[in-house]
């Protein structure tokens, strides 16, 4: 503190903490709302303190079909949520730990035009070129499979950059020890790249999680079979029915056990996850 | 990187995952975007005939295009625009408070993991005519709100959405940017009688306008291509064309209008913006390195 002025001080803490409110605002009403029953709804606003039936209104979401033709509960989504946020984490990592190390270690023809092809994929959001992707997954026959949902978006010059970036700040002498001592390019790909790379593995792997978790269009558009829906996306099944009548309370608990999982994570991981949104950025 | 393996064919084995899921499910459709881009097909795939630049040119000279960027400008001028004066504020009053820092900065930051549809849903709710606290207390002071019906209403719901998700990420920036600032250079001007302000204005802030502008940058580009999420589930773009962005439309015409020629002609645009977009924000932070 540069000098002391108590009122700033103050001043300071009544901002940040109606920031926190307005931040924490809509999630307050969301669980409030999802405690009460429908006909709560019926007779006017959503009242703003919690009702009795937040028990039986979670336990018919999280176990029983969700409706308006969605057959499947939501554990069972979260379940195939969780499956293709592991994938697409698991996925990411591996291919571009693989693809940095073969950029940065060792010199073959082409090197630089592989990494620019990777480079480009950064201009590529799968929003921007949707129809042909899915009619390239379509021709492939990946509708309605965890492939389908994984596979292509696990391609991201994000992570590739993020390991390229680190591996180049190893320096030479250190290859050159191991290669003395007798390690191939495998023996130091495990012995001494991967246990370098672990608080970097770790930091992607919870912006990763998340972005995974928490796909919308994609996994919209290429299932049709209840067996694959995820969380995220059967929420606008949840809302697309005639206005007024629209089950709030389950809508509302199932948005909160939708936004729980990614929540904990950022919230359970704070330093990984700032470091991994930092590094990834730059 | 000096020392290297002497391999040949190793490498090519460890670039082989990336470089196939690249051209899979990159560069083909990005190629067929550009072939179809050329071509009128009828909705169900049957015929197609060249046409060259026709799709292009419907597009141009299309009001409802020229509406949807407009619509798309407003969007992200907004969200980027206030998220980044509501974050800069928050970051700045957490950069006073040294022992509570972490304690607000957990209660921050999570907003970026909730997923834009979700946002979108329960802000939706908040504001929603007949149930929404926030319609009834606008209610109150005699202001009819009614994103149904009302685009400036729906604009402003998405907005709101929008931005809520990303205070978290600019906050972490700031704080960050205005962790690296001197203390050397705000005691010196403290000691010659500059106040909290006028430190702010003349010194803090222009040491912030590398992260400033990062930052406008990083949000544009998530206005544009990341709040699909946001329109799909609460307004679907609606009412009228007054909330579609060029990415929904893209989606709207190609899987709704079945119009796929007109669709990936704005999927060729769309790819020339992030291409232009990426360059920026790569020639940005080569500048900041050499800062």
């Amino acid at each position: 503190m540069i000098e002391n002025r108590p009122w700033l001080t103050v001043l300071s803490h009544i901002i940040l903490l109606l920031g926190v409110c307005a931040v924490a605002l809509p999630i307050w009403i969301a669980l409030v709302a999802s405690t009460h029953t429908p006909e709560a709804f019926v007779q006017g606003v959503i009242p703003l303190w919690f009702g009795d039936h937040g028990a039986e209104t979670w336990g018919k979401v999280l176990f029983s079909a969700a409706g308006n033709g969605v057959d499947v509960p939501v554990w069972f989504m979260m379940m195939n949520s969780l499956i293709m946020a592991l994938a697409i984490a698991f996925g990411k990592i591996a291919i571009s730990i693989i693809s940095a190390y073969a950029i940065v270690f060792f010199r073959f023809p082409m090197r630089s035009l592989c990494f620019w092809i990777i480079f480009m994929t950064l201009m590529l959001p799968v929003e921007v070129r949707i129809m042909p992707t899915y009619q390239v997954i379509s021709d492939l026959s990946l509708l309605n499979s965890y492939t389908g949902l994984a596979l292509p978006l696990i391609a991201s010059a994000t992570a590739t950059f993020l390991f390229r970036q680190s591996f180049l700040t190893i320096p030479g002498e250190l290859v050159e020890a191991a290669r003395i001592d007798g390690a191939g390019p495998w023996r130091f790909f495990f012995d001494i790249l991967l246990p370098m790379s672990r608080t970097n593995i770790a930091a992607l792997f919870v912006i990763l999680f998340i972005y995974g978790w928490n796909q919308y269009l994609w996994p919209l558009l290429i299932t049709t079979d209840d067996a694959y829906f995820t969380l995220v996306m059967s929420i606008k099944r949840m809302v697309s029915v005639a206005d007024g009548a629209i089950e709030w309370n389950s809508v509302m608990a199932t948005t909160m056990l939708a936004m729980l999982p990614p929540v904990i994570v950022v919230v359970g991981m704070q330093k990984l996850f700032v470091k991994g949104l930092v590094d990834s950025e730059k | 990187m000096n020392v290297t393996f002497p391999h040949r064919a190793l490498p090519w084995l460890l670039l082989l995952p990336q470089l196939a899921v690249t051209a899979i499910f990159f560069l083909w459709p990005a190629e067929k975007a550009v072939e179809q881009a050329f071509y009128q097909e009828d909705a169900f795939g049957l015929s197609r005939e060249f046409v060259g630049l026709e799709n292009f040119i419907d597009l141009l000279t299309d009001p409802y295009y020229y509406e949807s960027i407009v619509v798309t400008l407003i969007f992200s001028f907004s969200v980027a625009f206030l998220g980044i004066a509501v974050a800069l504020a928050l970051a700045i009053m957490a950069n006073r408070v040294i022992k509570a820092q972490l304690f607000y900065q957990t209660l921050l930051i999570w907003p970026y993991a909730v997923a834009p549809a979700l946002a979108g849903v329960i802000w939706w709710i908040m504001f929603d005519p007949s149930i929404g606290p926030v319609a009834q207390w606008l209610k109150f002071w005699g202001i009819q709100w009614n994103h149904y019906l009302n685009s400036t209403d729906a604009m402003i719901l998405v907005v709101i959405a929008a931005t809520w998700k990303q205070i978290s990420y600019n906050f972490l920036f700031f704080l960050a940017g205005l962790q690296a600032v001197p203390k050397s250079l705000i005691e010196a001007a403290a000691i010659d009688g500059a106040s909290p302000i006028k430190r702010f204005w003349t010194i803090v802030f222009p040491l912030l306008s590398p992260t400033t502008f990062f930052l406008l940058v990083v949000n544009l580009v998530y206005a544009f291509f990341d709040t699909f999420g946001i329109i799909d589930a609460t307004t679907g773009g609606g009412p009228g064309q007054s909330t579609k962005i060029m990415v929904y439309k893209v989606f709207d015409d190609g899987f709704i209008g079945l119009d796929l020629g007109s669709s990936a002609a704005q999927s060729v645009i769309l790819m020339g913006i992030v291409g232009i977009m990426t360059v920026i924000q790569f020639r940005f932070i080569e500048r900041k390195v050499q800062y």
